[in-house]
């Protein structure tokens, strides 16, 4: 009940913040909630990679490299082929085989999983510098639309109603992963798994089988954000593309407890304070140099972190390879 | 965790120790995974339209093949001795240490300023002071993690990478604001004094030596020292080593901060030793060749030096090598990537019959 009281609290602040921002200059509010929307879905949709692995009780801190990886297919394949759709299905692929590869190391081999991403990460890094050519170009990046009707409501609709493909299809992945945690037969498996392995097994429930199915969609879920950042918002693919996010995720789903719904909050939060600390810069108020605004979103993860650790619990079995007849 | 899968893990950690003195073939999987790697790799070279012979030959050539080249390979390793060194001290006390580059980071940079700053000391003076003042911002970063860790229960792989990125922030803001070469627009700082140079005798860096008899000393105090076996005890079973009374949070705090020391002295040396100042693109990817260098020694202070020398040599070669055969220097970083898989994965571990699955590192709970 008490943690209940203290959503509603978060909750209630946000919404009171936004109308006061709101109220207090509705133009520019609404363009300072519609790029936060924008520097969040990455994070969003990252920190989702994390939660569908952890839940099934492994552990990924590869979603750095599976986004680097993807990010580099989606934009050399969209390049030699000219076709952004052509782009995101082998960025997708790419994803799905990084995912496998973890879920090979960390479920058939029982490797240490913290070493397992780390190996991913810098298998992406590699192969990502060592292919890198420059001066490609994309025919165009998934453009922007409006979604008739929702979009013309005031405040929401520019928010998160003028998007480009890649944002929509981000938005349903993380609502439709909310639901079919704590809905379907599926996530009730995939929570036990991640509980209490040995009683899912007894139950019935294939844990090595299960573990390789989430980590795989995940990484191709990863790749989606991967593919959002390169084929959407920038446009372009530089060497250490992904810039940490996927670290920032991995700090965004602790925060949001493993929830879906918490991580998204956690990332609205994080692609806000961007969000404004850009604005801040723009209208000349405030003269920061432009490394500390790039630093924010790393120190405000190792604070909410800081914050956050202790309280919240990580699904019993993570981390553990499991074996068949262990207590 | 119950006791018995405690107690089972102490005695399975324990005669794996004892397996491993006489065990010749856990130092052949790094022989294995090197050659392996570069078969790999020169795959991908020849997919790309250049001759693998050539580039390897250029490359390790250039690296080994004269007492010029051996000299610059011994400096380029220097460094990565050192980060090597410092990630496998993380690793022995349970730490996954991925922040060696942030921690080399600020020691180059304090270096930097320590060797501009303090002109006219003699050299004998000189030295020490900036290998301390980079050791001492190393081991501050790394501080702040093991902080965390051990009193927030913040996982060290995240702080780490994340103080990574911040400090490449501060370090790139100092360097192109307050501690800028003056009159010059590029970011980096001014050349630090002669007296703060690490003397070269003949094509030998003395900072080799310096990374060596580190290494020893590190391997003896955690071999030899009640500090090391703490450190031991705590990488090994934290839950034993607090039921044994040793201080376990004081121990990870140590801990990391004697990798972060390490590390910034690894950073200290690249500055004093190599680069003579501070720039951002020097550094780059140096704390990260060292977690592939520390697994591929076995995460043995002593073990760690061939890996480091062999890496150092393919970084001093990579230019000759581009020129000779229009490969990419990058296609180190990949080797390191494909080095990292197999030295850690249980593919050629499977054929030495070592398939040990010890967990080297800890979940976000604890």
């Amino acid at each position: 009940m008490k943690m209940l009281s203290k959503r509603n609290g978060y909750f209630f602040a946000a919404i009171l913040a936004t109308s006061f921002f709101y109220f207090n200059g509705a133009d520019v509010t609404t363009s300072v909630y519609a790029t936060g929307t924008v520097f969040a879905l990455p994070l969003a949709l990252a920190a989702m990679v994390g939660i569908m692995c952890e839940r099934t009780g492994i552990v990924n801190i590869g979603i750095e490299g599976t986004m680097l990886l993807s990010a580099f297919v989606a934009f050399f394949v969209a390049s030699l082929t000219q076709n952004i759709i052509i782009g995101l299905i082998a960025a997708i692929f790419t994803g799905s085989m990084m995912g496998l590869v973890l879920a090979v190391m960390a479920v058939s081999w029982r490797m240490d999983q913290i070493i397992a991403g780390t190996i991913i990460n810098i298998l992406a890094t590699g192969l990502t510098s060592f292919l890198y050519v420059q001066g490609k170009t994309i025919p165009s990046v998934f453009q922007s639309f409006e979604i008739p009707l929702l979009s013309k409501i005031p405040f929401f609709g520019p928010v998160l109603f003028i998007h480009g493909a890649l944002t929509f299809l981000g938005i349903a992945i993380i609502l439709a992963l909310y639901v079919a945690i704590y809905h379907t037969t599926w996530g009730l498996r995939s929570r036990a798994v991640g509980e209490h392995p040995s009683s899912a097994d007894t139950a019935g429930v294939s844990v090595a089988r299960l573990r390789y199915i989430n980590v795989t969609i995940a990484g191709a879920v990863g790749a989606i954000a991967g593919a959002y950042l390169a084929l959407e918002l920038v446009g372009s693919f530089e060497r250490g593309f992904i810039a940490g996010k996927g670290f920032t995720a991995l700090a965004l789903m602790i925060f949001g407890r493993w929830n879906p719904l918490g991580a998204l909050a956690a990332a609205m939060f994080f692609g806000l304070a961007q969000a404004y600390a850009n604005q801040l810069m723009i209208d000349q108020i405030v003269n920061i140099p432009s490394q500390f605004t790039a630093a924010l979103p790393y120190v405000m993860t190792i604070v909410v972190l800081t914050i956050s650790a202790g309280k919240v619990r990580p699904p019993a079995a993570e981390g553990q390879p499991y074996e068949k007849g262990q207590a | 965790m119950s006791e018995t899968s405690v107690d089972k893990k102490v005695v399975k950690n324990q005669s794996e120790e004892s397996r491993k003195k006489f065990d010749v073939g856990s130092w052949l999987i790094p022989i294995v995974a090197v050659l392996v790697a570069m078969s790999l790799a020169a795959i991908l070279i020849k997919l790309q339209g250049s001759n693998p012979i050539t580039a390897y030959k250029s490359l390790f050539s250039t690296a080994f093949g004269s007492i010029e080249g051996l000299g610059v390979t011994l400096g380029k390793s220097t460094p990565l001795v050192l980060s090597g060194l410092a990630v496998a001290v993380g690793l022995r006390a349970g730490l996954f240490n991925i922040g060696a580059q942030g921690q080399l980071l600020s020691g180059a940079l304090a270096a930097a300023w320590a060797g501009v700053t303090f002109d006219g000391l003699p050299g004998y003076i000189h030295i020490p002071i900036a290998l301390i003042i980079g050791a001492f911002f190393g081991s501050v970063v790394a501080g702040i993690s093991g902080f965390l860790k051990a009193y927030r229960g913040v996982h060290e792989v995240i702080t780490t990478i994340m103080l990574n990125s911040i400090v490449m922030a501060v370090a790139d803001y100092l360097a192109s604001g307050k501690l800028r070469e003056p009159d010059q627009f590029l970011t980096r700082t001014s050349e630090v004094a002669e007296s703060a140079k690490l003397p070269i005798y003949g094509n030998l860096p003395s900072g080799f030596f310096l990374a060596v008899v580190l290494a020893i000393s590190i391997w003896w105090i955690l071999g030899r020292t009640t500090s090391g076996f703490r450190i031991e005890t705590v990488g090994r079973n934290r839950h034993a080593a607090w039921y044994a009374g040793i201080p376990v949070k004081r121990t990870v705090i140590s801990a990391m901060l004697i990798s972060g020391a390490i590390a910034g002295l690894g950073g200290a040396v690249e500055t004093l030793g190599i680069t003579y100042r501070y720039a951002p693109a020097f550094n780059l990817g140096l704390g990260f060749d060292g977690i592939t260098i520390a697994l591929l020694g076995r995460v043995h202070p002593i073990g760690i030096i061939p890996g480091a020398i062999l890496i150092g040599g393919m970084r001093a070669g990579a230019a000759n090598m581009q020129f000779d055969s229009g490969v990419a220097p990058e296609l180190v970083d990949l080797l390191m990537a494909l080095i990292l898989l197999l030295v850690t994965a249980p593919l050629i571990t499977r054929f030495f019959k070592n398939s040990s699955n010890k967990s080297m590192t800890s979940g976000w709970g604890n």
